[in-house]
């Protein structure tokens, strides 16, 4: 199956290959935004294939050594996930960012655009200039939140990770959405967040990753199948041991907030901004 | 990547997993899971695209029992007659923005036909509830809560039913996210003929199941009335002439009084003088006799004889036989006047039993009945073709037939495609959600090849019907119609 690129009927350009499949909307002037999306569709065919010839590499944990990948996504990777390589990682913690990132840099190349965004599966790259801005909203089991970003915030990158998604968690969020500088560093760094809410108890079943998926980065390690009902106390823990990671990232410069669900619970770290407006009340 | 990356070694083939080589990843995918996309998996070692297809057969065909990899069924539905593909299970995007899931062409008495297939995701849709009984279910217009939150309203009453209405953009998207929520799961379980409990102000609960009776206050309804009050009399007077000196039907909407009605005047019976109370509208019919409850034919009366205003002496005489039913024969009482002409409760007459077993008898059984209601007249159609208004005119002009899980709709008069359907008559699990919150809902459009290629249809699109029997897992459906 080759790639397919269509417009929807709101204008919005759609691209899908496989396992990725993008929403991207450009905003400006008419001729300016098609020719925008003409840059996307052309740069689209090749990443898939680029990608796959690499994925042996992107598969594997980082350790003292950077990887080197050659492909321009797989490199967005190694970069997203270098500083997280004291827990397990693999560069595939970053593979959704990394397109989305790749594909917005192809989008706005020489263009003259207000703003756009490339969203690939909840992980969305944005491009923002002066007097404009996106919002971002937040769904767990309704629309629960919105992000407003503003071009002289330093967010370029929106990512979630947790149950429900396509790729597996060592934790048991059910959302960890994380806003960054790009979208493939918050997309690893929501990975690595949504890993630590996480607590024992006999209601969440794990399994070995590779018994599910035999190409699983994540091999033997413990994935999360199922998580039953759980005591308040635990949720609340699991939710403090996560913020406590968020803190420790944001504080280290490696993001700029993150929004954390369990069981219609919530937790926020962010330096007051974007988030904090969109997620009180 | 070499060719030895892509063969599975003897260990993964013995552990059942699967190469998918639908797109460049090549996921291995062991049994029972799906690859890096969702869209396809691993069913007992084959791949196969997720969603299953629901395959009804033509209702005027045996149904063929579903064998997995069995020629027995496959040779007789594959044909391409006798077969329909429904929309359950076809999958969609939203907005529409590619072509339909299947468009299948197939010939039917001769004429090549294209059915396109698809599940829309209705964002303006809804159920019509008809719920059978004369029970109070609470005012018009009264709010009807599920978990504390407004899912719809009490709309018109019907003869002998009581209708709700639920859903709809303003408690699905309009409100707060809970009550879209909540109005969501409650439509969905609904349409999936599923129990729901509704709560009406001011009224009763009442928990609702498509082609069940309505259980009101905890109390399941057997029938609906006979009739009216009036329209009771008028059915069985002749029956009762001989046996009684008066007849009251107490019903909420129309209470009948035999002498003085029309049906007791033509077969000559003496006025008995005994008053009910209420508003008169033309002899022997009242309005408001009591207040709507859940006591006889709909009233809250629990006592007959409270209705009765007064007992004129100058008519009514000692000895004077009186029966008091309701209108599903499910409450009935016999009276004799004393020599002070009060009623005094006496042994029925088989005679009159007789009649007032009748009525039960005629009454149907109440049911509740769900009707989907939506409007399918957005970008859904881009899906089907590339001229939108096009499809809407074809429906209008009825070239084009519009079922939902086989099921044909019927499609509002004016503009759009706005459809009603039975849901009790479509293939069980028929409706899915979006967290929008939307119902997902299958939707075939079926046309001759010609006037869908000549509306812009995606002709090259077409695929035949053996095809998709060969390429997807389908669902036999036993239970269609």
């Amino acid at each position: 199956m080759s790639a397919i690129a269509a417009r929807l009927s709101d204008g919005r350009l759609h691209l899908q290959h496989g396992p990725i499949d993008l929403i991207i909307e450009a905003f400006g002037a008419a001729d300016e935004v098609e020719r925008s999306y003409s840059q996307a569709v052309e740069r689209f065919g090749d990443i898939l294939p680029t990608l796959v010839r690499e994925l042996p590499i992107l598969r594997r944990c980082v350790t003292d050594a950077h990887p080197l990948p050659h492909g321009p996504v797989a490199r967005r990777m190694a970069e997203a996930v270098w500083p997280h390589r004291a827990v397990y990682i693999t560069p595939m913690a970053a593979v959704a960012g990394a397109v989305a990132d790749e594909m917005l840099q192809a989008l706005v190349k020489g263009r003259r655009l207000d703003k756009a965004y490339v969203n690939d599966g909840g992980d969305i790259a944005i491009h923002l200039t002066p007097d404009h801005e996106l919002h971002a909203g937040i769904f767990a089991t309704a629309l629960d939140g919105v992000a407003r970003l503003t071009f002289d915030q330093p967010v370029r990158g929106v990512a979630t990770s947790g149950r429900g998604g396509r790729s597996f968690s060592l934790g048991i969020a059910d959302s960890a959405t994380v806003l960054a500088a790009t979208a493939a560093a918050a997309d690893a760094a929501a990975t690595v967040i949504g890993n630590t809410v996480n607590v024992h108890h006999p209601a969440i079943e794990r399994r070995p990753a590779r018994d599910l998926d035999p190409d699983s980065d994540l091999g033997d390690l413990p994935v999360t199948v199922a998580v039953g009902a759980l005591p308040p106390a635990l949720v609340e823990e699991a939710l403090d041991r996560g913020a406590a990671e968020a803190r420790r990232l944001r504080l280290c410069g490696l993001i700029e907030g993150a929004a954390l669900s369990l069981f219609g619970r919530w937790r926020l770290e962010t330096a007051g901004m974007a988030l904090a407006e969109g997620l009180a009340g | 990547m070499s060719d030895d990356d892509i063969a599975l070694s003897e260990v993964e083939r013995g552990a059942g997993i699967v190469r998918c080589d639908a797109c460049p990843v090549l996921c291995r995918i062991r049994p029972g899971r799906a690859g890096a996309c969702d869209r396809y998996a691993n069913e007992d070692g084959k791949l196969v695209r997720v969603d299953p297809l629901v395959l009804l057969a033509k209702p005027d065909l045996a149904r063929v029992a579903f064998v997995e990899g069995s020629a027995a069924w496959r040779g007789e539905l594959g044909k391409g007659e006798g077969a329909f593909v429904t929309g359950i299970g076809a999958t969609t995007t939203y907005p529409d923005y590619k072509p339909a899931p299947f468009i299948v062409s197939s010939r039917h008495d001769g004429v090549d036909m294209v059915t396109v297939v698809t599940e829309g995701i209705f964002s303006y849709c809804g159920v019509k509830v008809k719920i059978d009984t004369d029970r109070y279910l609470g005012p018009e217009q009264a709010a009807v809560r599920v978990k504390g939150e407004a899912v719809g309203h009490v709309t018109t009453a019907e003869y002998g039913s009581q209708m709700l209405s639920l859903g709809g953009v303003h408690h699905l998207t309009g409100g707060s996210k809970k009550e879209g929520v909540v109005t969501c799961e409650a439509l969905l379980a609904l349409c999936n003929r599923e129990a729901v409990e509704l709560a009406i102000d001011g009224g009763s609960t009442v928990v609702v199941q498509a082609d069940k009776p309505p259980i009101v206050n905890g109390t399941r309804e057997e029938r609906m009335r006979v009739g009216c009050g009036s329209a009771a009399i008028g059915m069985f007077a002749p029956q009762w002439k001989d046996h009684v000196d008066e007849v009251i039907v107490v019903d909420d909407h129309i209470t009948g009084v035999l002498s003085e009605h029309q049906g007791g005047r033509f077969l000559d019976m003496k006025p008995a003088g005994i008053r009910v109370r209420g508003r008169r509208s033309t002899p022997g019919r009242y309005f408001q006799v009591a207040e709507p409850g859940l006591g006889w034919g709909g009233t809250n009366v629990s006592d007959p004889l409270e209705i009765i205003e007064k007992i004129d002496s100058k008519q009514a005489w000692p000895g004077l036989k009186l029966l008091m039913v309701s209108t599903t024969g499910e409450h009935s009482a016999w009276f004799e006047l004393d020599k002070d002409l009060t009623p005094r409760p006496a042994a029925m007459p088989a005679a009159v039993r007789h009649v007032v077993d009748r009525i039960a008898e005629n009454c149907e059984p109440a049911l509740c009945t769900v009707l989907f209601m939506a409007g399918a007249g957005g970008s859904l159609r881009a899906g089907v073709t590339e001229n939108p208004v096009r499809l809407t005119r074809s429906v209008r002009d009825t070239l084009t037939k519009v079922t939902l899980g086989g099921v044909p709709a019927y499609v509002w008069p004016g503009g759009g495609i706005t459809l009603m359907v039975d849901v009790a008559r479509m293939p069980e699990k028929s409706f899915g959600y979006v967290p929008t919150p939307a119902l997902v809902a299958p939707i075939e459009f079926t046309l001759r090849a010609d006037d869908y290629a000549a509306l812009g249809g995606y002709a090259s699109r077409a695929v035949s019907l053996d095809d998709v029997l060969r390429a997807h897992k389908v669902r036999v459906d036993e239970d269609g119609q």
